[in-house]
């Protein structure tokens, strides 16, 4: 990645209509799969949903989600990354395209399609040529510095979900400090603030998310708000 | 080997290889590989069945590819002949996946009438040899490259493999990788010279062991690798 974005090859609204496709990333733990159960829920009576899991060791996520059962089975695919999470999403996407792919032709047309990236670390960052949009989760209990030392997923996600918030005082997490530091490194692109214990639904997210849809319906989807490093 | 070729054998390419682990991963399960002299001993197997069959395969498609008259090759008979030599369903799937991903980045790198049709013969997929015959065609190569190329990923897919489960050092699974190397050589020209031959008449070595790994692999609880 570099700073030179000014040419975005990816078709951000393309003309067949196909879903939007939104990578949810982040590290082991800080809630990638509740925040994806949550968006399921949330919007499935209003956007034709489906979601692509990617589990580092097992079919976890997706058993998870099918257990919640935030949709039915046949809308919810695991892929297996073979050891290398951030692979699967950015240097060799062909899996996941598979997933996806097949998910709109099984249920035709699609509104939104997730992708759940395995738990990666802070450089993981989502292929403009896997999700139109991406999301990265972290958790106060990681520490409130992550958001300073940064890292692709932190600085250039299109939002950056702070997530368990109800435990910053039990765990010494300054969340001023991470929201400052924060809008430093992503220049002034989106934070939400969640505790998915308290607020299962992630309404700070969801409409986050709702906007996004309507915007993209209304095409004024610009091909300069994907993802970009610093 | 021209440029291209090159970009064809390299497992950066993103056709999605890393997720596979050639069978290394349920052989480590079994207690069967723990070491580097366990790995190359594994290789040396592998090579000499599936990685054979594999080349033979590659080297049909990209001779018929090459040899093309009207029409085009018949790309469901040879999918059959992979399908015959492949008894492993699960390995059959694990070979039209990857067939799938290396189709896709073949068709954006080397567009190609051919890639086209090879994709709407088999619906599931073609299998993955064929599409790297296919694709070395469409790169310039000819099937002694599809060959070599085909043997070459025989053994370093579960190379790299290996390196990530067992945490062997990648530095004397090189040393055995270069070792093996003449045996590669070998087995891609017995490939090519089967190339232009009647299909029926590929070389099918079958590796028990290898598919009863696969089966086990898909009822296996922990797995970082699709095959």
């Amino acid at each position: 990645m570099g700073a030179h974005h000014d040419h975005d090859p990816h078709r951000a609204a393309p003309a067949d209509g196909r879903a939007l496709r939104l990578g949810i990333g982040g590290p082991v733990g800080s809630g990638k799969t509740a925040l994806t159960a949550a968006l399921c829920r949330v919007l499935r009576d209003e956007l034709e949903l489906a979601v692509v899991t990617n589990d580092i060791y097992t079919t976890e996520d997706a058993d998870f989600l099918r257990r919640e059962a935030v949709l039915p089975d046949d809308r919810i695919a695991a892929v297996r990354t073979g050891a290398c999470p951030h692979t699967a999403i950015r240097d060799d996407i062909s899996a996941n395209l598979d997933a996806v792919e097949a998910l709109e032709a099984r249920h035709g047309r699609l509104d939104l399609v997730i992708v759940e990236s395995g738990g990666d670390n802070l450089t993981a960052l989502f292929s403009r040529g896997l999700a139109d949009r991406q999301v990265f989760v972290l958790d106060v209990a990681g520490g409130d510095d992550v958001p300073r030392k940064g890292g692709l997923g932190v600085a250039a996600a299109n939002l950056l979900v702070v997530n368990k918030t109800d435990l910053a005082p039990l765990v010494g997490s300054d969340l001023d400090v991470m929201a400052r530091d924060a809008a430093r490194v992503r220049d002034g692109r989106p934070v939400a603030f969640t505790s998915l214990r308290e607020r299962p639904d992630a309404p700070e997210v969801a409409s986050w998310l709702r906007e996004v849809m309507r915007a993209r319906r209304h095409g004024h989807e610009g091909v300069h708000e994907t993802a970009t490093a610093p | 080997m021209n440029a291209s070729l090159l970009l064809l054998a390299d497992s950066r390419l993103p056709a999605g290889g890393h997720a596979h682990s050639g069978g290394l991963e349920p052989a480590v399960a079994a207690g069967a590989v723990t070491d580097v002299d366990e790995l190359a001993d594994f290789l040396r197997g592998r090579l000499a069945t599936a990685g054979l069959v594999a080349a033979a395969l590659a080297a049909a498609a990209c001779a018929a590819l090459a040899d093309r008259t009207e029409g085009g090759p018949g790309w469901a008979g040879l999918d059959r002949e992979a399908d015959a030599r492949t008894p492993s369903p699960a390995q059959r799937r694990a070979s039209r996946a990857q067939g799938r991903s290396l189709l896709r980045v073949a068709r954006a790198a080397w567009p190609h009438s051919s890639l086209d049709a090879l994709g709407s013969a088999a619906p599931d997929g073609p299998h993955h040899p064929l599409v790297l015959g296919a694709a070395a065609a469409s790169a310039g190569g000819g099937p002694a490259d599809a060959a070599a190329i085909a043997a070459y990923g025989a053994v370093t897919g579960p190379a790299s493999a290996a390196v990530r489960l067992l945490g062997l050092d990648p530095l004397a699974v090189n040393r055995a990788l270069a070792a093996l190397a003449p045996r590669v050589d070998a087995v891609a020209a017995e490939a090519a010279g089967c190339a232009r031959g009647p299909w029926s008449g590929l070389p099918a070595p079958s590796a028990p062991l290898l598919d009863l790994h696969a089966e086990n692999h898909l009822r296996s609880d922990l797995r970082l690798f699709e095959s």
